[in-house]
């Protein structure tokens, strides 16, 4: 049986950052990786989906953008190969093709294993990712048969869609980009929004993402936090990986005809029916975008920007569209696929220690899963701070949890 | 965000109430309620309904006292107008949820509310109910609130009040979204 101080699971950015860390620290340890480096990357996206964060954002423990366009957005492909570049980089011991089955709690560490191997580790680190499954509501199992059902863990491209309408349920990144690409290819797209975040691409001549890194709010801590729990299951925010426009909001989707509809509440009898609460979930998602343009404004009055930036604006409000439907059927032959953009969730079957609450999700200090010394999780929404969710955030992440990982050990050998 | 220097006084207990989410999180079955009503009729359109005991936190729950609704149609109807009209019941249930909903937001969030005044309109096209005409449907088309808020909060903190009492108010849900109902007969 090989013995080994220290095993990550998964080769993303959360699982090569950590490499690089522990390799810094001069602790042995092994990456298992199911597939190839950045598998969920090569095998669960679709083609044409780009990163949300600029280029320059883009960068892992002892890496940064160094290519021509940092205000651009990585497609899938680039992910892949940055990843790959970034292993060797950090010369991550990385063994691809091996699944991990099962890691159980021994004394003195863990077990895990792997394909038909069997290892030890004092510790065990779960970078696996957010997004392993789909989030799919109860309410799906109420769909009539003859409509095709998608998820964007399968979805590609609009061609393996059948002809005729679409409904898209969820006003996340994912829901507004897919509604949009779908609805191009002459597909008519019906958006099902609940609440949701909106944000501008660009905003006084600067990226979004630059004012949400320069304001300090990706920094703010998950302990500093009011609802971490609300915190960590918003809504990605309704944007595109595209300079070109400024916004790909609820209002861009119906200025292209797309029609949106509340969220969606129940299925019965072939009938969709949805909330008509949709005037108020656009009100707070408005007002929760102009607070952050508030605080954007003031931080560049406070930094002395203000001479060198274009001045501060707002933008439209979300229009409403009074006569929107309550319900759809479903069997008419209007909507011939349903795409569920409901989110996604990690997939921790495989740890078999008790560490779940009683809603599935794995219970954690800033990474550190609560009643199990020794084993940490990474690249989860939110982990340790704002920035967790996003590629960057697992550079102070892996950081913050090798220290942790680090005196772990020290006290084990006292 | 309206941080007024004299401490805030909407006569609600968001301590208590904090307590209690964060109790309840804890305890989940406790946070198992449910609430009843029994009606009786009485003549006519006319019934009697009475709400008293629920359960919740684990136990049985009574009302300090037990409130009682007579519920009829009006004279137009040809009814003998004992009481509010069942439509008229949904539209204070959510008219005094939105309000609850506001003062503990406000309290929440240090607003000093004065006064809240809120109006309340359901439009119901009766051909609906009257069987006359299958392409309108029963209940309202619409429902518009409207309310007025004396305090010294700005426009934008009370209008993210007004929304952020929508988003938690549990009326507000069961009229905005679809409720599965089982009537049986015993």
């Amino acid at each position: 049986m090989m013995k080994t101080t220290a095993v990550v699971v998964g080769a993303g950015h959360a699982g090569l950052a950590m490499s690089r860390r522990l390799t810094e620290r001069s602790i042995d340890h092994v990456v298992l990786e199911r597939g190839e480096v950045a598998n969920s990357w090569r095998t669960q996206r679709w083609p044409s989906l780009r990163l949300l964060t600029p280029n320059w954002q883009t960068r892992l423990p002892g890496h940064d953008y160094a290519g021509d366009d940092p205000a651009g957005f990585m497609p899938v492909a680039d992910v892949v190969a940055t990843l790959t570049r970034y292993a060797r980089l950090v010369d991550a011991p990385v063994r691809t093709a091996t699944a991990v089955r099962t890691v159980r709690a021994v004394p003195q560490g863990f077990e895990i294993q792997a394909n038909d191997d069997l290892l030890r580790a004092k510790t065990v680190v779960v970078a696996t990712g957010a997004c392993n499954l789909p989030a799919i509501p109860g309410i799906a199992d109420a769909l009539p048969p003859s409509v095709t059902t998608t998820t964007p863990l399968t979805y590609r491209d609009p061609g393996q869609l059948p002809d005729g309408g679409v409904l898209v349920v969820g006003a996340s990144a994912t829901g507004v980009q897919l509604a949009d690409q779908i609805h191009r290819s002459g597909r008519p797209v019906t958006l099902s929004a609940g609440e949701h975040v909106r944000l501008p691409r660009t905003y006084r001549g600067r990226d979004i993402f630059w004012w949400l890194e320069a304001t300090g709010l990706l920094a703010e801590r998950y302990d500093e936090i009011d609802d971490l729990t609300r915190a960590r299951h918003l809504p990605s925010p309704q944007l595109t990986g595209t300079s070109e426009a400024t916004m790909t909001d609820l209002n861009a989707l119906a200025a292209l005809g797309i029609r949106i509809v509340g969220r969606l509440g129940r299925i019965t009898d072939g009938m969709a029916q949805f909330s008509g609460s949709l005037a108020n979930t656009c009100a707070l998602a408005d007002l929760k975008m102009n607070r952050f343009l508030n605080r954007a404004d003031e931080w560049a009055t406070a930094s002395g920007l203000d001479d060198e930036l274009p001045p501060p604006h707002r933008f439209p409000p979300t229009h409403v569209d009074p006569h929107s439907p309550l319900q759809l059927d479903l069997r008419s032959g209007e909507i011939t696929t349903v795409l569920w953009a409901t989110g996604f969730r990690p997939d921790h079957s495989w740890l078999d220690i008790p560490v779940r609450d009683r809603t599935g999700h794995l219970r954690h200090d800033g990474g550190v899963v609560t009643g199990v010394p020794g084993l940490y999780v990474l690249g989860m929404p939110v982990l340790r701070t704002r920035a967790s969710t996003y590629i960057h955030g697992a550079g102070t992440d892996s950081e913050a949890l090798a220290d942790h990982l680090n005196s772990f050990l020290s006290s084990r050998r006292r | 965000m309206t941080i007024t220097d004299s401490p805030v006084v909407n006569g609600v207990n968001v301590e208590a109430l904090l307590g209690a989410r964060e109790a309840l999180s804890a305890a989940p079955e406790a946070a198992e309620f449910t609430w009843r009503a029994s009606c009786t009729w009485r003549n006519g359109t006319h019934s009697r309904s009475t709400v008293t005991g629920f359960t919740g936190l684990g136990a049985e729950q009574q009302h300090r006292v037990t409130y009682e609704f007579d519920v009829d149609h009006p004279e137009c109807f040809a009814s003998e107008d004992n009481g509010a009209t069942p439509v008229e019941f949904v539209l204070v249930g959510l008219v005094g949820c939105l309000t609850a909903g506001v003062a503990a937001v406000a309290q929440f969030r240090g607003i000093q509310l004065r006064s809240v005044t809120a109006t309340i309109e359901g439009q119901m096209n009766v051909l609906g109910i009257l069987g006359a005409d299958p392409d309108i449907r029963n209940g309202f088309e619409n429902v518009t609130v409207r309310f007025t808020i004396d305090s010294d909060a700005s426009r934008d903190d009370l209008e993210a009040l007004v929304a952020q009492a929508q988003k938690r108010s549990a009326v507000f849900d069961i009229v905005t979204s679809p409720t599965k109902v089982l009537v049986e007969l015993t």
